[in-house]
C-alpha cells in the first residue's frame, strides 16, 4: 500500500476555517488587489458589494494555507503510524474557480475538498495526480468559493 | 488615462499590464503566510523532477502578483464590477527570486448583460511572462464592467 492508494475518490476532507478580519483583508488588498472596496470601509459602503470584502485571490489563498497544513497533519500521523506520507507537490492549474458571494469583514469561511479523481501521471514515474473539488462555506453555511484543483502527490510505498 | 468603461472593451483589444519584480522576501513573506511548502520558504531543495532547484514562488502569489499588474494596468482607471471567477488556469513555468514579471490581457468576447441593464460582461485572456519571454501562467477570467450609457 502507498498513501496515495489509501486515498479514495469521493472522500471528503475538511481543512478547517478562517477568519476574514478588516486588517488581514485591507493589507492583503494593499498589496495585491487595491480596489476600493477591498481597502475602505466608506468607499465599500457605496460600491455594488455594499461593504468591505475580501479580494477573491485572498479568498483563494487563505484556501491554500488551510489545504497545506491539513496535507501536513495527515503526513505527521501516516509517519506515527509507520506508514508512508502522502506529500503534496506542486500543481499544474485549476478550472472553474467560482467567487460565489462576497466575503466581508469578520467572516468565518470553512473549506472543504472532495476526492474527484486520482490517476498515475503517464509523464512523471512516481508521481499521481489527485483532482479535488474545493469548496468555501461562510459561518451561515453559505457557498462563497468553489474551484477544482489538480495538485501532483509523490506516490511512494510504505516502509517494510 | 481616462477612466474604461465596459462600451471601451473591444475584442481583439491587447492591453499591457505594467513589470512587476519578484524578490526573495516578497516569495518568502507570501508563504509563510499562504503556502508554506518547503520549496516556496527556503533554497536547497533539491529538483524532484516536478519542481526545480531552490526557492520557488507559490502559485497563489503570482496570481496575487498578477492581480496587481491588472490592477495598475488596467481595473483602477475603469468601471469594474468584479468577477464571477477563473474559468481555467495554468502554471505553466516557475518564478524564481529575481524575475520580472510582465504581462497582456486581450479581450475575448464582450456582451452586454441581459439581466442587469448597467453592466456588460468582458472575458479576458491573460497571459503572465518572466523577463525572457516565457509564459508563466495563462488564465481565462470573465470581469464585469459597468456601462457608460446608463452609469
Amino acid at each position: 500500500m502507498s498513501a496515495f492508494d489509501r486515498i479514495a475518490v469521493g472522500e471528503a476532507h475538511e481543512f478547517g476555517s478562517h477568519i476574514f478580519t478588516a486588517g488581514e483583508i485591507k493589507r492583503f488588498a494593499g498589496a495585491f488587489d487595491p480596489q476600493p472596496f477591498h481597502l475602505d470601509e466608506e468607499a465599500a459602503k457605496d460600491s455594488i458589494f455594499g461593504a468591505l470584502c475580501a479580494s477573491g485571490w485572498h479568498t483563494a489563498s487563505a484556501m491554500m494555507r488551510l489545504l497545506v497544513d491539513h496535507f501536513t497533519r495527515l503526513a505527521e500521523r501516516a509517519r506515527a503510524a509507520g506508514e508512508a506520507p502522502l506529500t503534496i507537490g506542486p500543481s499544474p492549474g485549476f478550472e472553474q474557480l467560482k467567487w460565489l458571494r462576497p466575503v466581508f469583514a469578520g467572516d468565518t469561511v470553512a473549506y472543504t475538498g472532495l476526492i474527484l479523481g486520482k490517476r498515475a501521471s503517464r509523464s512523471r514515474p512516481g508521481w499521481g495526480i489527485l483532482s479535488m473539488e474545493t469548496t468555501g462555506a461562510n459561518q451561515k453555511g453559505e457557498a462563497v468559493f468553489a474551484v477544482t484543483t489538480h495538485v501532483f502527490v509523490r506516490i511512494e510505498p510504505d516502509p517494510e | 488615462m481616462a477612466k474604461r468603461f465596459f462600451e471601451d472593451l473591444t475584442v481583439g483589444e491587447v492591453i499591457a499590464l505594467p513589470p512587476a519584480p519578484v524578490t526573495r522576501d516578497a516569495i518568502v513573506a507570501f508563504a509563510r503566510e499562504y503556502d508554506p511548502q518547503p520549496f516556496h520558504l527556503e533554497d536547497g531543495h533539491p529538483a524532484s523532477g516536478l519542481t526545480d532547484d531552490g526557492l520557488i514562488a507559490s502559485g497563489w502569489h503570482v496570481c496575487a502578483i498578477f492581480m496587481r499588474m491588472l490592477c495598475d494596468g488596467l481595473l483602477l482607471e475603469s468601471s469594474c464590477l468584479g468577477s464571477p471567477g477563473i474559468e481555467s488556469l495554468k502554471w505553466q513555468r516557475t518564478v524564481h527570486p529575481g524575475d520580472t514579471l510582465t504581462g497582456r490581457s486581450t479581450v475575448l468576447a464582450a456582451r452586454a448583460s441581459e439581466t442587469k441593464r448597467d453592466r456588460g460582461i468582458v472575458r479576458f485572456r491573460h497571459e503572465v511572462f518572466n523577463q525572457r519571454g516565457e509564459t508563466v501562467m495563462t488564465l481565462d477570467n470573465p470581469v464585469f464592467f459597468g456601462r457608460r450609457s446608463v452609469s
